[in-house]
């Protein structure tokens, strides 16, 4: 759209650059401050540089967890856009079928994440929970408090419980506008039902599911209540990700130095990866 | 389809059963699986019902589909004590308050964005976008601190403001996309007929992206209200949230997990009320706009 320019736009904006410095400036800035001192005591602080920063890029549980990270998070945006996809296009268009579907779908996205990860922690258990019973009785060992497999599978499971709808809602969205013309047109020329999903349905939700993978890359890389809850990073580390890394670092230990360096690189890297989707995400909408 | 494959196919029942099988599953593949993935769905949420009817003692025991001994003293106790109602009022009472703040400076700023060409525009608006990505775990110390020094810690203000870390970059970018799907000529012509700004966009304009400010609101709720760390971190005793009172359910004999189990069945419903009331917008709103 053509936009006119004016500078005193910059007074309607105003508010919004105000409360974010407060909520998120002065509280980096502290990061930052923290980041480079050695803290004793009240009084007792010392300029060390990047030390805290060297010290967490040679860190290998910081290595370990962020591997983790990228595996986790890999692995439910390979299983959540698909299958988004696919229960997208198998949600009625039209009618109180679809209406209700929609809200069975969207109702885990408004459950608070411990009660999500409550949910599972019981869910989950091989005595007393339906999904761990069933697996159980299918003749597969599994006890997410003491095997790493199943901590892995339970998470995962959980998380695309969890995101799924996010996605499919989104999928869906991009699939409704599209006009009844392109359908009837593909089935004049006797399109497959593969070739309408790759030229008419895919290309409308291109721009939908940048979104879906922008919002669900920056949420499962700071995930932290579920996993926390269900198996609070165990068994061993197996599940400890970066967030609870840094919680553990932060409040566990009080170490606010390397807490504060791993935060800022911690926000770099997801600054970094949303970058490029960002900017893929622009390219889309311009085309 | 399925009438012509069974209607044809009279003479042999053989091929015609076949036939009409066929049909029938290439039909209803689709609505088959959506059953299952709904099933797969609502079956954990069945499980926390479930168990908020029964006893503590009977949960351990018990891995029958059907509750044992089901009853409504978990949610009676929740219900009497203070301690635990008030929990909720406070939960809500912060989401409102971040719902209403955001929105209020959001509205203009989206505004802003979707008409005006400015210095810096682009950067600001990736700038108001990074907020969005930044983990709260690498905000709590500082959180807690600047709270604290201002007087805010433990008021439910105090946890609106931390949420707008979050919601009002995503509020800008909603509304944004919402707003940029008004044409440009009713602005023009508003100004022509000798509107003030103000009330151009109060009358006028807002009237007209009420869609997006209610899924706007929507989206503002829903990360306020299931959101943990910050609400934690930012409440002690006077305005401690919902979420923060299920963490610390542990009494003499361990966790409660019948009266856990119900405290969170009650913090899924005001999320199913909300999904209720937009469910006609929802699947619109989740385009944020930019379809």
């Amino acid at each position: 759209m053509h936009k006119t320019q004016d500078n005193r736009a910059w007074f309607l904006i105003l508010p919004v650059v105000i409360l974010v410095a407060f909520s998120a400036v002065i509280p980096l800035m502290t990061v930052v401050n923290y980041s480079v001192q050695d803290i004793f005591g009240p009084g007792q602080r010392y300029l060390i540089g990047l030390e805290w920063f060297r010290e967490t890029l040679r860190d290998p549980e910081v290595h370990r967890a962020f591997l983790r990270q990228m595996a986790f998070s890999g692995i439910v945006l390979a299983i959540e856009i698909p299958l988004g996809v696919l229960v997208a296009l198998a949600l009625p268009r039209a009618g109180w079928k679809s209406s209700l579907a929609i809200v069975f779908l969207a109702l885990p996205l408004l459950i608070p994440f411990n009660v999500v990860g409550t949910i599972w922690q019981l869910y989950a258990r091989p005595e007393i929970g339906f999904f761990g019973r069933v697996i159980n009785d299918l003749g597969i060992g599994f006890n997410y408090t003491a095997d790493p497999i199943s901590a892995w599978v339970t998470i995962v499971v959980m998380d695309v419980w969890h995101w799924t709808p996010l996605v499919a809602l989104l999928a869906f969205a991009g699939l409704r506008s599209i006009p009844d013309a392109y359908y009837q047109a593909a089935r004049i020329d006797g399109a497959s039902r593969v070739a309408i999903f790759r030229y008419i349905e895919l290309p409308k939700m291109r721009s939908v599911l940048t979104i879906a993978v922008l919002l669900r890359f920056m949420d499962s890389f700071m995930i932290y209540a579920e996993p926390f809850v269900v198996t609070g990073g165990g068994p061993g580390s197996a599940t400890t990700f970066l967030s609870i890394r840094l919680v553990n670092m932060a409040v566990g230990q009080f170490d606010l130095g390397p807490a504060a360096a791993f935060s800022l690189i911690y926000f770099l890297v997801i600054l970094l990866v949303s970058y490029v989707f960002y900017t893929i995400l622009q390219r889309v909408s311009a085309q | 389809m399925t009438m012509q494959t069974q209607t044809s196919a009279q003479p042999a029942p053989g091929i015609a059963s076949r036939l009409k099988g066929s049909a029938l599953s290439s039909r209803a593949i689709g609505p088959i699986l959506l059953g299952l993935y709904l099933c797969f769905q609502m079956l954990p949420i069945y499980w926390l019902v479930r168990m908020s009817l029964m006893q503590p003692g009977d949960i351990m025991s018990s891995s029958a589909f059907l509750p044992t001994a089901p009853s409504f003293d978990n949610y009676r106790t929740i219900f009497t004590d203070p301690a635990w109602y008030m929990s909720y009022v406070n939960s809500l009472s912060y989401v409102a308050l971040n719902v209403v703040i955001t929105l209020s400076v959001a509205l203009p700023a989206a505004y802003a964005f979707s008409r005006y060409k400015f210095i810096g525009d682009k950067h600001v608006f990736f700038w108001l976008f990074t907020n969005r990505m930044a983990p709260p775990a690498v905000f709590l110390l500082p959180f807690f601190q600047l709270y604290s020094a201002v007087g805010l810690f433990d008021t439910p203000l105090a946890v609106a403001l931390a949420h707008c870390l979050f919601n009002v970059p995503l509020a800008v970018w909603i509304l944004e996309g919402f707003m940029s799907g008004v044409p440009r000529e009713i602005d023009e012509t508003a100004y022509v007929d000798g509107y003030s700004f103000p009330r151009f966009f109060l009358t006028v304009f807002l009237p007209l992206v009420r869609a997006g400010i209610g899924v706007t609101a929507f989206f503002c709720f829903m990360f306020s209200w299931v959101e943990l760390l910050l609400a934690k971190t930012l409440t002690s005793i006077e305005a401690k949230p919902i979420v923060v009172a299920m963490t610390r359910t542990v009494s003499a004999s361990g966790l409660d997990w019948g009266l856990l189990a119900a405290a969170g069945v009650l913090t899924i419903l005001p999320g199913a009320a909300v999904i209720y009331f937009v469910r006609n917008y929802i699947a619109k709103g989740f385009a944020l706009g930019r379809v």
